[in-house]
């Protein structure tokens, strides 16, 4: 009986805790990554942004957690109830799910498995069946509508998303969020990091990054002016504060994987003393609000797109130029013997 | 435990976890909120209209072709994975295969653009 507790079940409880952990971790850096989300837009636009709710509005997100909390939750009459329901439970679990596998030191991931980069992959690829059960169950035009566009969207970019990822696959020869860190690793510091040598597929996850997350300029789907507030029009309550939360979560979580595929992961920016000294995970923690400010600075100066615009980017522009990223940096690694073995 | 359980369980444990954070979440207003619901409330959002009818319309013919350029563009991806992580071990003929498969993909690219099936006008 003792010995099956301590192989079996004390596992579990170890796996259990690392990963409440983690979540609240996580919950709690988006509380104020959304202040600072809000903080910045204000200062571009030479505002304040909030500052009552505590010093300096450090609380503004507890707050209005409190305020979700109490709000009446709406379901509409003409809706169908048990998809409704479930729509922000499967973008914010979804969403969740994929920081199971994300490094944020050496061996700081709840599951190191070999093939993380695909995990991530088909997880954040499952994250349109939220918006598009959403868009459906509602029976309400706008949300409809917002859903069409979401989806088509989402998918287009998920298309250059992977092309730039296998560029990294190329470079890196493993799936192993870890084993990708490692092989940034190198005397040169920082200009090892993939950023520089893959310099373009940087630019193009990026912004196919703003686009899949639906972050502005490309926030179609919730466009106020068109859509009043997109597929989430219906929702009130904890509903509506899940879908704002597994958005932000898949902010993050794109946000980590430009920090782990681009930006080094947990590796300092020079490989000597001082900077060797500091633990990785506040590198890590460093590199993702630094993404993080990327995101929040594309929203706060550049116009929407129009949908025409958006499609043609994705399809005419990113997909031909990763696609041909992908053959090249093969070809290279391939005539110059570097392709890791 | 078996090497592949201990891999994917923790993965298992965190969905849980997740799942569990997600429906506390969900649950708890339908146990604190103050609840009056009325059937102006209760009725879909239109502008200040009265609902029409059935919103599920008919959409546009587009969506449904970039959801199978989609499916064709990710399998692509899909083909890559493997090939990408082992290059360096497949020598030339492995990595000529692919460029094969990709020049194909490339035609049938080129075609669907020049068919205007990427317009959005």
């Amino acid at each position: 009986m003792m010995e099956f507790f301590w192989s079996t079940i004390w596992p579990v409880i170890i796996i259990a805790v690392q990963s409440v952990v983690l979540l609240v971790a996580l919950l709690l850096f988006i509380a104020f990554i959304l202040l600072a989300d809000r903080k910045i837009w204000a200062a571009v636009q030479m505002r304040r942004g909030p500052n009552v709710v505590g010093p300096f509005g450090l609380l503004q997100s507890f707050a209005d957690f409190l305020k979700f909390m109490v709000k009446e939750p709406v379901i509409p009459a003409g809706a169908n109830k048990g998809v409704f329901l479930l729509a922000p439970l499967v973008t914010s679990i979804l969403a969740l799910a994929a920081w199971a596998v994300i490094p944020l030191n050496l061996g700081w991931a709840v599951a190191d498995i070999n093939v993380g980069v695909l995990y991530i992959f088909a997880i954040s690829s499952l994250g349109v069946y939220g918006i598009i059960m959403a868009g459906w169950a509602s029976n309400s035009k706008y949300p409809f509508l917002a859903a069409l566009r979401s989806a088509a969207q989402m998918v287009s970019y998920e298309v250059s998303i992977g092309f730039v990822i296998i560029t990294v696959l190329l470079c890196a020869g493993s799936l192993n969020l870890t084993k990708i860190v490692e092989a940034q690793a190198g005397p040169w510091g920082f200009l090892q990091w993939y950023w520089l040598p893959l310099l373009p597929m940087f630019v193009i996850f990026f912004v196919s990054a703003l686009a899949e997350t639906n972050r502005p300029p490309f926030d179609l789907i919730e466009a106020e002016s068109e859509l009043v507030a997109g597929f989430a029009v219906e929702y009130s309550s904890t509903a509506f504060l899940l879908f704002f939360l597994g958005e932000y979560v898949a902010i993050m979580t794109m946000c980590a994987m430009a920090t782990i595929l681009f930006l080094g992961g947990w590796l300092p920016p020079f490989p000597v003393p001082p900077f060797t000294w500091v633990p990785g995970v506040v590198w890590f923690v460093a590199k993702l609000s630094f993404m993080f400010f990327l995101f929040s600075m594309a929203k706060a100066i550049v116009p929407r797109y129009r949908y025409d615009q958006l499609m043609r980017l994705g399809w005419k522009v990113f997909l031909p130029a990763s696609l041909a990223m992908v053959a090249i940096v093969a070809a290279v690694l391939q005539f110059t013997g570097l392709a890791p073995k | 435990m078996t090497a592949l359980i201990q891999d994917y369980l923790p993965i298992v444990v965190f969905l849980a976890v997740a799942a569990a954070i997600g429906l506390a979440l969900m649950a708890a207003p339908f146990f604190v909120a103050y609840k009056a619901p009325d059937a102006e409330k209760l009725s879909a959002y239109e502008c200040g209209f009265n609902a029409f009818d059935d919103a599920r319309m008919k959409f546009d013919v587009r969506f449904y072709l970039v959801a199978i350029l989609f499916i064709i563009f990710d399998l692509e991806v899909a083909f890559l994975f493997p090939w990408a992580i082992t290059l360096g071990e497949l020598g030339t003929f492995g990595f000529w295969s692919m460029m094969v498969f990709l020049a194909v993909l490339t035609i049938g690219f080129i075609y669907e653009w020049r068919k205007g099936a990427l317009e959005w006008d």
